[in-house]
């Protein structure tokens, strides 16, 4: 019962694009799927898999690309596609990938670097799946990718808030009322910085937005080659739960970064590497103000000046005050400080 | 590395005995499949199989990814998937942990992943009890498991390579739970015969998932919405599959007595002294040992008593149950469980043998005894007791009530 000698923690080596022209025509996340008009989620699908290449398995955690995007008879899916429970994708990647492991290395199938990718939505991923997730990171011989499409809402269910709702959001949760203006009071979780702090043994955690397409998917191909367990928050304009309309989704995720309320950004082996316009921002540019973002969006309409001022003043604390602005929101004690 | 070329003399092939627990037992019979892939959460009792497992995977006995899990759901998701690509799998839980894993253990038999599991029966929280009742196993009885009970550390060994054979069939592909009563068996060794590995590779061929592998050769999509345009016609797949359980088993314990020299002739129940039985008891694990003895000990008396243990409960062996009771004067189940609102205020298996009796020719009293729940012994004083009620319905024709609480401390 020796284990055979095949090295099965190998990896595919997939180069970055160098720029649009170059990325590869083949697409496997192809028609079928029904999402709404302006979904930036269904983008990040077919962006994902056109980064991972044919040989992926992907698993889906239930959510809108699972319930929207993958319905019997009218797959999308040109690669392998398997629904997991809403809580699962961590442990969908960690036994999809100790499964294919165990065979290779006991040579019952044909040893080779096989990608796999479990994608949950922010209620899945943030909320329920998050013990999974975090399980999951800290298991280094297992290749996979989990990503998190955030649409900052149970989108699929009628928009309710998730953990990921931002401050003040109107969902059918968190209706403004007569009496109570703001129901959704919590401010939003920090996942990337969150599992990055946590997880050193994880090589690979990176924000990405679907407006930078190109930088989106080489960061799915660093993902995938660098080995172990690794993470991608997907920051996902929705005109259905954002209520806006369906073709402001690209012009929302830029302005997201560009506000400095979503930071784009990577941490690779411990050290964090800020790209594109949030760079920019460490480097001095000035942030749009939010209110630019929050006010072309209907879930925010009954902001008054005063929230507005609140939610300017939090985001303001992530690039003043936080140790590493954008990702770590906590700082030293200035007076231990030499 | 050098290529062994000596020649053996071919050796005598023959089974080794060993002083070992039902969870020990389970263990060496994974270590005989050679799984794969296996997941552990610790939970009393049943984590004795997983302390087993560890060892075994620490000392180069089997080769598998041995994963801790972060809790139970997780624990039965990861094994779920590491069957879909084909690897052959085993998980386990008990009491509440199981309960804690439910939406996983839902969707498994839905998804036709051919997992085994071990339960080590457990009582329910709350309040917290170590001992054994059988509702932890019995809350999966509608969803497409296959459920057995042991009642030894060999039917424990025998058994986990009967539901490998069983689960992992194309006409099957179901998950199977084998239930090992909390304590009595999981940490009671017995002599077992644990077989060499030829005679295992010779009854359980390799898990082949076929055309349901998840694997870019074979680009499938597995489990998309469906809606109410699909989902009775699945449904009705899932009952087709159970129901063709009723061959697959008997099959594999044909051939186990075939490869092995040994096992039994009946896989859905035993039967002890039950041939000219007037009374006959019947349930589900290792009460059987103190019911034995105290049908011995009644038969000195002429009191012409038998059992019937239940190995199968999922499916149902309710035709093969009503032959067997056919010349019975009166029943008395034995329940380890509750089911709580029931019919009669029975207890499930009770429920169940009812149910299976009503189209029968012969119907006799029934009467259902609640007993040695949370692991309180089932005591011979117990038995006596269940078979005087039994033979004053056997003669009245009719049973004065339908259900009794035994040993309970008023």
């Amino acid at each position: 019962m020796a284990e055979a000698t095949t090295f099965v923690n190998a990896t595919q080596m997939l180069e970055p694009f160098k720029g649009v022209k170059k990325v590869t025509i083949e697409e496997y996340f192809s028609s079928g799927h029904r999402t709404c008009q302006g979904c930036e989620s269904a983008l990040v699908m077919k962006l994902m898999v056109k980064a991972a290449g044919p040989r992926t398995i992907v698993l889906g955690s239930t959510g809108c690309m699972y319930v929207a995007n993958t319905t019997y008879y009218s797959t999308p899916w040109v690669v392998p596609w398997m629904h997991t429970q809403l809580g699962s994708s961590g442990s969908a990647a960690l036994g999809t990938a100790a499964g294919l492991k165990a065979l290779m290395k006991k040579g019952k199938m044909k040893a080779e670097p096989i990608n796999v990718i479990a994608f949950c939505g922010d209620g899945g991923g943030a909320d329920m799946g998050l013990g999974a997730i975090s399980a999951t990171l800290t298991h280094k011989e297992y290749n996979s990718l989990i990503l998190l499409y955030d649409n900052e809402s149970y989108a699929n269910t009628d928009i309710q808030l998730s953990g990921m709702t931002p401050y003040g959001a109107h969902t059918t949760f968190s209706p403004p009322g007569s009496v109570k203006r703001i129901i959704h009071t919590r401010w939003k979780k920090n996942m990337a910085g969150m599992l990055a702090a946590g997880h050193s043994e994880c090589r690979y955690v990176a924000t990405v937005c679907a407006s930078y397409a190109v930088e989106m998917m080489n960061k799915v191909r660093k993902a995938l080659s660098i080995g172990g367990p690794t993470f991608i928050h997907s920051l996902d304009p929705c005109p259905k739960g954002w209520d806006y309309d369906p073709m402001l989704s690209h012009e929302l995720g830029e302005l997201a970064i560009e506000t400095g309320i979503f930071p784009l950004y990577e941490v690779e082996d411990g050290v964090v590497k800020y790209y594109g316009k949030t760079k920019a921002i460490v480097d001095g540019r000035p942030r749009k103000p939010v209110r630019e973002y929050l006010l072309k969006q209907g879930r925010f309409a009954h902001f008054i000046e005063e929230d507005l001022a609140y939610f300017q003043a939090k985001v303001d604390v992530m690039w003043e005050k936080w140790e590493i602005p954008g990702v770590v929101s906590f700082r030293k004690d200035s007076k231990q400080t030499t | 590395m050098a290529v062994e070329t000596k020649t053996r003399a071919p050796e005598v092939l023959e089974e080794k005995e060993m002083l070992i627990s039902g969870s020990e037992a389970i263990a060496e019979a994974l270590t005989l499949a050679d799984i794969d892939v296996v997941t552990a959460y610790p939970i009393r009792p049943y984590d004795t199989v997983m302390q087993a497992i560890a060892k075994k995977i620490a000392n180069g006995k089997l080769v598998a990814e041995y994963i801790v899990a972060e809790g139970e759901h997780s624990q039965f998701e990861i094994v779920k998937h590491a069957s879909t690509v084909g690897a052959r799998v085993f998980c386990g839980s008990s009491g509440v942990g199981w309960m804690y894993a439910m939406e996983a253990i839902t969707v498994t038999p839905a998804l036709r992943v051919p997992m085994v599991a071990m339960v080590g029966n457990r009582a329910l929280d709350d309040p917290g009890a170590f001992g054994v009742e059988h509702n932890d196993a019995l809350s999966v009885r509608d969803l497409g498991w296959l459920l057995c009970w042991i009642d030894s550390s060999q039917e424990a060994m025998d058994t986990t390579l009967i539901a490998y054979r069983v689960a992992e069939d194309r006409r099957i592909f179901l998950p199977i739970a084998i239930s090992c009563d909390g304590a009595f068996l999981t940490h009671s060794q017995a002599i077992t015969r644990v077989p060499p590995k030829e005679w295992v590779d010779k009854f359980l061929p390799p898990y082949n998932r076929g055309d349901l592998l998840l694997h870019p050769d074979n680009p499938i999509t597995v489990a998309p919405q469906v809606n109410e345009d699909w989902v009775i016609e699945i449904r009705r797949q899932n009952n087709a599959a159970t129901e063709r359980a009723y061959t697959v088993i008997p099959e594999a314990y044909a051939e186990f007595q075939k490869i092995f020299g040994r096992g039994t002739e009946n896989p859905w129940f035993e039967e002890y002294m039950t041939e000219d039985a007037e009374i006959i008891l019947m349930g589900m694990g290792t009460l059987s040992l103190p019911v034995k003895v105290a049908i011995r000990k009644m038969r000195e008396d002429g009191k012409k008593v038998g059992l019937i243990r239940l190995r199968w409960f999922r499916p149902f062996p309710y035709t093969q149950l009503a032959k067997a009771l056919r010349k019975a004067k009166a029943i008395g189940v034995i329940d380890r469980d509750y089911s709580f609102g029931s019919p009669f205020g029975s207890g499930v298996v009770a429920t169940e043998v009812r149910a299976a009796l009503y189209n029968a020719d012969h119907r006799p009293p029934l009467i259902g005894f609640i007993c040695g729940l949370g692991g309180r012994e089932v005591t011979l004083e117990d038995v006596y007791k269940v078979t005087e009620i039994c033979y004053t319905a056997a003669e009245a024709g009719r049973a004065e009530k339908a259900t009794y609480w035994l040993g309970v401390r008023e």
